[in-house]
């Protein structure tokens, strides 16, 4: 592959001036997949998270206990009302400050990574919405429904998993499109921590090489290329969970 | 009847027919400050349809709605098959597999097929194997006459096949009682007939119904009681010949003048 391309983007740097230079140069190559690697990482784990969070916090707020309630409700309140980069740098620095460091041998490293303390932050900042966006969903299932099922002999358990559930998460499915894709574009905030994912490689590649425009243009293409991905996918899956008959 | 199903919930003994096979004895029930039942008693027997008429907001649908445990009672008893209804010790399922009951608006599980509709409860919930609950499932659908329509999603169906993959759904249960909460009340004019017309066979079958309507000309010909309920109390009942030309109280005959 890069033996394909490179001698292209060479030839077109002798001519035009344009420099590619991650596409020529074997070391800059590699920061450059390194760079794809971690960003690529970094939104699947963030996604991951804020999924899981979401749907046990949704699960809480309909908690008998006002307490866990109370718990849920601050809990989005604090993390939709800050900039995602505060959070970053609150979780990195005030927090980090407090974790523990082993002794590697003549350096100490701490337990937990500023990419572990990236995807914690950005899978709480976009957990706070996927809360809501699930609970949206359960509130939308019709009380009628669940009523049939009660009168077909389904236990509670049963009507949540094999009715509230599935419908409940295909009300949610647009709605959760919007902030994973959302939150896959915040994820290249983790350069302010220095997690080298695509914009922190791409910064350290341009102030090498001072091809500013080109960079920038990569970079841009690049998460052009992700979310049309990821939100391509996310509709295929909504499409397929159409509930046939209803809202088209 | 049905045959002896494998239950989950213990031997499976048919009701004789001689007592009352669902019975309520002074129901009272309250939403907050209002009452809307006040002290209801009525005895149905095996086989027997009767059709419970009144106008909006006489408390008809709660009454059916007692009847299988969905909504709470707060004084009187409420018996199905001996088994006491408002006991808080009452395991729900024995009840609810015995009783069967459709809504005015369907209520089919939009994610699933007909047929999946008609065969969740029995896979899920009594774990019969799903080849023979398919099976019966099939029969059921071609019973109300829906024979084609197995695979397609109630988005689908109109109203009328809607509401009666939805009596199918009930009766994949085996129920030995029907209860019918104004199911044809959601339905166009011509849909209507079909729905009727399956609670007519279930009838004839020999399925205990009840039934929440407001069309007396299918009450008049399918029941064999008829009870008139306004303001929460039954104000007259009798056989349907002898309730619809000849009723005694002022407000049934009111009532009787502007449905008719």
């Amino acid at each position: 592959m890069f033996e394909l391309i490179a001698p292209f983007f060479r030839h077109l740097y002798e001519r035009t001036g344009l420099n590619f230079i991650v596409f020529y140069d074997p070391h800059e190559f590699g920061r450059f997949v390194a760079g794809i690697s971690i960003s690529l990482q970094l939104i699947f784990w963030s996604l991951l998270l804020s999924l899981v969070i979401g749907v046990v916090g949704a699960w809480t707020q309909r908690s008998q206990s006002a307490i866990w309630r109370g718990c849920v409700h601050a809990y989005i309140q604090a993390f939709r009302n800050t900039p995602p980069m505060i959070q970053l740098l609150f979780f990195y620095f005030a927090l980090g400050a407090f974790t523990p460091s082993v002794d590697m041998g003549g350096y100490t490293q701490p337990i937990i990574s500023s990419f572990v303390w990236a995807v914690i932050s950005f899978g709480i900042f976009g957990g706070a919405f996927n809360v809501e966006i699930f609970r949206a969903g359960l509130d939308a299932v019709p009380e009628s429904t669940l009523e049939a099922a009660e009168s077909l002999c389904f236990s509670r358990w049963q009507t949540y998993t094999n009715v509230t559930l599935p419908l409940a998460f295909r009300i949610s499915l647009p709605a959760l499109t919007n902030n994973l894709v959302s939150l896959a574009k915040t994820t290249s905030l983790a350069y302010v921590i220095a997690v080298p994912e695509m914009t922190y490689v791409l910064n350290q590649v341009w102030s090498d090489n001072i091809n500013v425009p080109e960079m920038m243009l990569l970079l841009f293409l690049y998460y052009v290329l992700v979310v049309t991905l990821l939100a391509t996918a996310l509709h295929a899956l909504e499409r397929r969970l159409v509930l046939p008959g209803y809202g088209q | 009847m049905p045959s002896a199903p494998k239950s989950r919930t213990g031997d499976y003994r048919p009701w004789p027919d001689d007592k009352p096979i669902v019975s309520l004895n002074d129901v009272h029930k309250s939403y907050g400050m209002v009452e809307v039942l006040k002290g209801i008693s009525l005895d149905v027997k095996k086989g027997e349809v009767i059709c419970i008429i009144g106008p909006s907001g006489s408390g008809k649908s709660t009454l059916i709605r007692c009847i299988n445990g969905l909504t709470p009672i707060q004084k009187g008893s409420i018996t199905v098959e001996g088994q006491e209804v408002n006991d808080p010790k009452l395991d729900k399922l024995s009840l609810r597999r015995k009783v069967g009951i459709v809504f005015q608006q369907f209520n089919l599980f939009p994610h699933k097929t007909a047929l999946q509709n008609v065969m969740m409860a029995p896979v899920l919930i009594l774990r019969e194997p799903k080849a023979e609950v398919e099976q019966r499932a099939r029969a059921l659908i071609s019973k109300v006459r829906l024979t084609g329509k197995e695979d397609v999603y109630p988005g689908h169906l109109s109203g009328g096949q809607q509401q009666r993959v939805a009596i199918a759904r009930s009766l994949a249960m085996r129920p030995d009682v029907m209860l019918f909460d104004e199911v044809t009340a959601a339905l166009d004019p011509e849909t209507v007939k079909e729905v009727l017309l399956t609670i007519k066979e279930l009838a004839a079958d020999g399925m205990t119904c009840i039934l929440v309507t407001h069309e007396m000309g299918f009450a008049r010909e399918v029941a064999d009681h008829i009870y008139f309920t306004d303001l929460g109390v039954i104000v007259e009942h009798g056989a349907p010949a002898q309730f619809f030309t000849n009723a005694k109280d002022p407000r049934t005959r009111q009532f009787l003048s502007q449905v008719l």
